[in-house]
């Protein structure tokens, strides 16, 4: 066991795999000679060498199309996008293609691959370097997102990514690359996709979130327990698809109140899907009103430190409500 | 700038014998044949969509003629009847996908006719948006050269898709690795309804591949012996770890883009009646006739047993069982636990 933050927990994760599989090669911007903007490839040139760590052009949707062929012909591309907010060119390739090749071809090929994408904010990113497209995805059959938010579900989640035998979209919160730090086995582990994992126990009531929101809220639960003797059941949903309903009902069944924080903005956010699931197979089992937090409904986050601040939910807001549903 | 292949190479000098010379026409007789009889099936409400083929198959079978079957990797777009069948399917493979059935081997009667793809024969599946598949030839190629293969990956589309981003990324990524790789573009001068001179400001397609840094080679498309030679090349220097060439076929398709088109509305008769003086199917048809390879009556011989051959199998396809409505929601992904 090794304490790690999530950047040396994915690059650690990557690292073994390649080195225990030859057949998986690393591709995007910036990866090789630079070690990625953000370090996880630091170094993978060196050692696995220019044929499996490819500075690719700046060309996403060529990115995405590239690794699609590398997966169809023997190898297991996981490929970067550098920032979740350039993937756009790329949805063309992502929903059309890698989404439905299984599906297309009535289960004849399948796209062993992933997609790694730094999202999210925090890190004065603005416009076009803090966005949150979980929902984007989530929404395609066909695609299984995950959104690890520790080091140990970091490392787990991107070695099971790695061996599943279709694509799998992988999102790292920049923001918690350096901030969170945890205790992650040394061995290899895999954290099963599609499972949601209760980060904290608790009775009165249930808080549902991912990434750097889940850190926020474990924060704010950790205060109401002290400030007001009241406990929160944190739930890390890990997966965005597909989504580990029973994990969430059974949470929200055993506490009776329910609140989804999530940073993307609010309309139509993966946030509205799990409130959604939980109106729909537990609205019985309600002692209060589902609570919905998310971004504002503006186009981004600026980057002046008051807009960013304005745009993302703080941990003094998820304390206030959740004080409020906790009494209600 | 792009090169020319000169016009009615002799196959002699190419390496093809008779037999091989009587295969391929065969292959186009078969093309045209499916086309013929896919229209027929069309207008008696048998057949929804129909995508063809005809006047293309020169340029096709010539291309697909200088693979090899199992080694080598195809992704051709719609229009590829004539490349599919060089690749392997039988007429039956055609009008499995026509009809719809379960049987179809490229999606089992999910996709829309002419949507090839079979793993068995390496065709790679691919969608409906214009020219996605030019990245996954060179991603294909990337892992043939990585894993030390022989082998190349060859990709066809229409002068349209030239537009797209995806092209452009394909092509840059391809020859910046010298990767194993045919373009093969079959310029027919219509996108559906704009004619070339709206896609591009340039004649030649094949010059756009000194952009990248690898040739460009014009050829006539009409003209199957021609457009095989190019491959041919094409094929010796992907193989020799040479790198990828851009091949550009100028052809013409007789029909519209679909059974739901109407070519009235952007082509004159007389353009297309023009054209049809050099189908690709009378052309070698005469060489085959002045080389001795072939008489009249076997022509006809090689089109009544393909019309019948194509019959036959029309029959077999239309009375295949359809897909089960409940398997809809299968193959989503990778069924180990059971269905999805």
């Amino acid at each position: 066991m090794t304490e790690k933050n999530v950047v040396t927990a994915i690059h650690d994760a990557l690292h073994d795999e390649m080195a225990a599989d030859d057949r998986i090669v690393v591709l995007g911007e910036d990866i090789a000679v630079r070690g990625g903007v953000f370090r996880i490839t630091q170094g993978f040139l060196d050692e696995f060498g220019e044929q499996r760590v490819i500075d690719a052009p700046l060309a996403e949707s060529g990115i995405v199309g590239i690794a699609l062929g590398m997966a169809l012909h023997g190898l297991i591309p996981v490929a970067e996008i550098e920032f979740a907010d350039f993937i756009h060119p790329a949805f063309d390739q992502i929903v059309s293609e890698v989404a439905r090749m299984r599906y297309r071809t009535n289960d004849d090929f399948g796209l062993p691959m992933v997609i790694r994408v730094p999202w999210g904010g925090g890190i004065h990113g603005a416009l076009y370097h803090s966005q949150s497209i979980e929902a984007f995805y989530g929404h395609v059959p066909g695609l299984k997102v995950v959104t690890p938010s520790t080091p140990y579900d970091a490392a787990g989640l991107l070695r099971a990514a790695i061996r599943d035998p279709d694509p799998v979209m992988y999102l790292e919160h920049k923001k918690t690359y350096r901030l969170i730090k945890g205790d992650v086995p040394d061995e290899p582990f895999t954290v099963p996709i599609g499972k949601a994992d209760i980060k904290r126990e608790g009775d009165d009531l249930t808080v549902i979130a991912y990434g750097l929101m889940l850190h926020q809220c474990l924060e704010a639960a950790a205060r109401l327990q002290q400030e007001a003797g009241m406990s929160a059941e944190v739930v890390d949903v890990r997966t965005i698809a597909p989504l580990d309903k029973q994990t969430i009902l059974r949470s929200v069944r055993k506490t009776g109140k329910a609140m989804v924080v999530y940073e993307d903005n609010r309309t139509y956010g993966a946030g509205a899907e799990i409130v959604a699931t939980i109106a729909e197979d537990a609205m019985f089992d309600l002692d209060g009103p589902l609570v919905r937090i998310g971004g504002p409904d503006v186009p981004a986050m600026g980057f002046a430190a008051g807009l960013e601040h304005a745009f993302m939910p703080d941990t003094e807001q998820i304390y206030a409500r959740m004080l409020e549903l906790a009494r209600f | 700038m792009s090169t020319r292949v000169g016009p009615e190479t002799s196959h002699e000098a190419l390496g093809l014998t008779s037999e091989d010379l009587l295969s391929m026409y065969r292959f186009m007789a078969t093309a045209r044949m499916c086309d013929e009889a896919a229209f027929r099936l069309n207008r008696q409400g048998k057949a929804p969509f129909v995508v063809p083929v005809s006047g293309h198959e020169g340029c096709q079978v010539g291309t697909a003629w200088a693979l090899e079957r199992g080694r080598d990797v195809w992704l051709p777009y719609y229009r590829d009847l004539a490349v599919v069948l060089v690749a392997g399917f039988t007429p039956k493979d055609i009008f499995l996908g026509l009809f719809a059935k379960a049987d179809d081997p490229c999606s089992g009667g999910r996709q829309m006719p002419s949507h090839w793809g079979s793993r068995r024969l390496n065709i790679i599946s691919h969608s409906s948006p214009i020219g996605t598949q030019i990245p996954h030839a060179a991603g294909i190629a990337y892992a043939m050269k990585l894993r030390g293969e022989d082998s190349v990956a060859a990709c066809w589309f229409g002068e349209g898709a030239t537009s797209e981003g995806d092209w452009h990324e394909g092509l840059n990524f391809a020859g910046i690795h010298r990767l194993p790789v045919v373009y093969i573009c079959e310029n027919n001068h219509y996108a559906i309804s704009v004619a070339q001179k709206q896609q591009m400001a340039i004649d030649n397609v094949a010059d756009r591949a000194a952009g990248y840094g690898f040739p460009g080679v014009i050829v006539d498309g009409n003209d199957v012996l021609a457009s095989y030679a190019a491959m041919k090349e094409a094929v010796e220097r992907a193989r020799a770890g040479e790198g990828p060439t851009l091949i550009e076929a100028k052809t013409y398709r007789f029909f519209p883009h679909t059974s739901d088109d109407d070519d009235r509305t952007y082509r004159s008769r007389e353009e297309v009646e023009e054209a049809k003086h050099h189908d690709p199917l009378t052309r070698f048809a005469a060489y085959l006739k002045e080389h001795g390879v072939i008489d009249d009556a076997a022509i006809d011989g090689v089109q009544a047993e393909a019309k019948a051959e194509v019959d036959a199998q029309i029959d077999e396809a239309w009375n295949a069982p359809d897909p089960d409505p409940s398997s809809l929601g299968r193959h989503v992904f990778a069924e180990e636990d059971g269905p999805a």
